[in-house]
């Protein structure tokens, strides 16, 4: 295919996906509008939206969009740090990757979300049990691929570098560092992400502010067009902060 | 010989393992070998024969079992980067670098001063034809231009000796001719001392002026064969009457190492298979 036609099928294929979006929402908006369904179960999209400028222009998110990017913040640099060097120091010998990396795999595939209850209890219903819960549910993604990223490097890199002088700190930084990154790279991507999502939905489970609190608190009173424009506005925002981490990662493997 | 061997190598042995344990293999015995300075010394064999090993073992790559190798008199116990040089197979270019930074890089392991690398570099890209590619990444390049960057880098590091592990092992027929004639050259011009090891009869012919040929497993030097040929070898040579009889004379002797090391190869398969047969049956 030439660059050309390339170019064309991508664009077709994000006017069909556009198309898709815009069919979805006539749906609702028709449903809503002369298709009997409760306003209660669906608010109607209009009304929606003028909620969410609403919601924008008073600024009234501000609070609980900062408590949960706190959260987020602080769970994922913990996580990260934690993460990448447990990984590393696993990744150093062959003995504690074939102990640890089954095991992290294991704790992995469990649902972490379930600790939630235990973490309410151990640190309150405020912001700690969710940068706790967040911290648990990113770290493995983020130690397993460091593991997978310093662990499984071809060994004839290293030899080469050592036959031409490479000190211990030169084969780390020029070797090892390059080799693993992309792979840790990506488990960052994979942590924030889950992290975002924990903390969301831990908010909406136990909370006392956040924007998933705020969402649950709004659904509780019925208020069902402002949750919806609050949803919108949640979804945005964490669209927007993965879009964001992906380019970084694209960025960062070139 | 008066002068002193570049590299002598004494009573080698080694093997992978422990003694009595499944995967135990004898890969060397009591090799020894003085190689001449300034020579291009070609190891050939059958597979598991011990050639790669030896040249890690002379790298200081790998600490033999017993036995020593001195290079200019100098013991070796772990790599040399200032006399010796290595050239892999394949993929041992770092794939996040380009090709010359690549060579700046192994400088850099070596402890070249950071004026002279790009001038060196330079160099060693002219050298092999690589000039218009510095700034390629080796997943860009073939596989022949691959091994060519990678013979670029070894060449930038100005060392004495340099060893090539199969180098051309996984590049198509043409290609390695190509490599071989331009390798050739290259080292005529150079008083560089090399040992290769290589799969190929014709490939041992042409480019070596001694040809060590390995027994089967655990391998020996059975016999050395003298190719007396100046560089550049042109290829008017490969068609010679002379090349064709020593790659004869090679081939004869190692005809029969080669069918010793399937044979054996075959009957462990098949103690391998009756072992693990045997619950299986009635």
């Amino acid at each position: 295919m030439s660059e050309r036609a390339e170019q064309r099928g991508r664009w077709a294929s994000r006017a069909v996906q556009a198309l898709f979006l815009v069919a979805l929402i006539s749906l609702w908006a028709f449903a809503t509008t002369w298709g009997h369904v409760s306003p209660i179960l669906l608010p109607n999209p209009l009304a929606v939206l003028h909620e969410l400028i609403d919601v924008l222009k008073t600024g009234e998110f501000v609070g609980d969009l900062r408590v949960t990017l706190t959260e987020l913040a602080v769970a994922f640099a913990i996580s990260a740090i934690a993460g990448t060097i447990v990984g590393y120091l696993i990744s150093r010998s062959a003995y504690a990757i074939k102990v640890f990396e089954p095991l992290m795999a294991g704790i992995y595939s469990i649902p972490i979300i379930l600790f939630l209850p235990l973490y309410v209890l151990f640190f309150g219903l405020g912001p700690p049990s969710k940068i706790a819960l967040g911290t648990t549910i990113s770290f493995f993604p983020i130690a397993l691929n460091t593991i997978a990223g310093f662990g499984y490097i071809d060994k004839i890199f290293t030899v080469s570098a050592l036959s031409m002088g490479a000190s211990n700190y030169q084969l780390f930084r020029f070797v090892l560092l390059p080799a693993a990154f992309p792979v840790i790279l990506t488990g960052l991507r994979m942590g924030f992400t889950v992290a975002l999502l924990a903390i969301l939905g831990s908010e909406t489970i136990a909370s006392l502010a956040g924007l998933g609190h705020r969402i649950v608190h709004l659904a509780e009173s019925m208020d069902m067009a402002r949750m919806f424009a609050y949803i919108t506005f949640a979804v945005a925002i964490a669209a927007s902060l993965n879009a964001v981490v992906s380019s970084l990662e694209a960025k960062g493997k070139r | 010989m008066t002068d002193v061997a570049a590299v002598r190598v004494q009573g080698v042995s080694h093997q992978f393992g422990e003694q009595g344990g499944t995967r135990y293999v004898r890969a060397l015995l009591d090799t020894s070998l003085d190689i001449r300075r300034g020579e291009l010394l070609c190891l050939i064999g059958p597979s598991g024969c011990g050639k790669s090993t030896l040249l890690s073992i002379m790298g200081g790559l790998l600490e033999p079992a017993t036995g020593t190798v001195e290079v200019g008199n100098q013991r070796v116990r772990g790599p040399m980067p200032r006399e010796i040089a290595f050239v892999f197979q394949e993929n041992a270019l770092f794939p996040w670098s380009t090709v010359i930074e690549n060579i700046r890089l192994g400088m850099m392991f070596q402890g070249v001063r950071r004026a002279e690398r790009e001038k060196r570099a330079q160099q060693a890209l002219a050298a092999v034809g690589l000039m218009d590619f510095a700034d390629y990444y080796p997943g860009q390049l073939s596989g022949g231009m691959r091994q060519r960057a990678a013979l670029a880098r070894a060449l930038s590091l100005e060392t004495g000796i340099l060893l090539m592990d199969e180098p051309f092992g996984a590049l198509d027929e043409q290609t390695r001719m190509v490599l071989g004639e331009d390798l050739s050259v290259l080292l005529s011009r150079t008083d560089k001392t090399i040992v290769f090891v290589t799969h190929s009869l014709g490939e041992a012919v042409f480019l070596a002026d001694r040809v060590a040929v390995f027994s089967a497993r655990p391998g020996t030097i059975k016999e050395m064969i003298e190719v007396d040929e100046p560089h550049p070898r042109k290829p008017e040579f490969i068609t010679s009457e002379k090349f064709t009889r020593i790659r004869n004379r090679l081939y004869s002797l190692l005809h029969d190492e080669i069918r010793k090391s399937v044979s054996e190869s075959a009957a462990s398969a098949r103690v391998a298979a009756d072992t693990s047969g045997r619950r299986a049956e009635p």
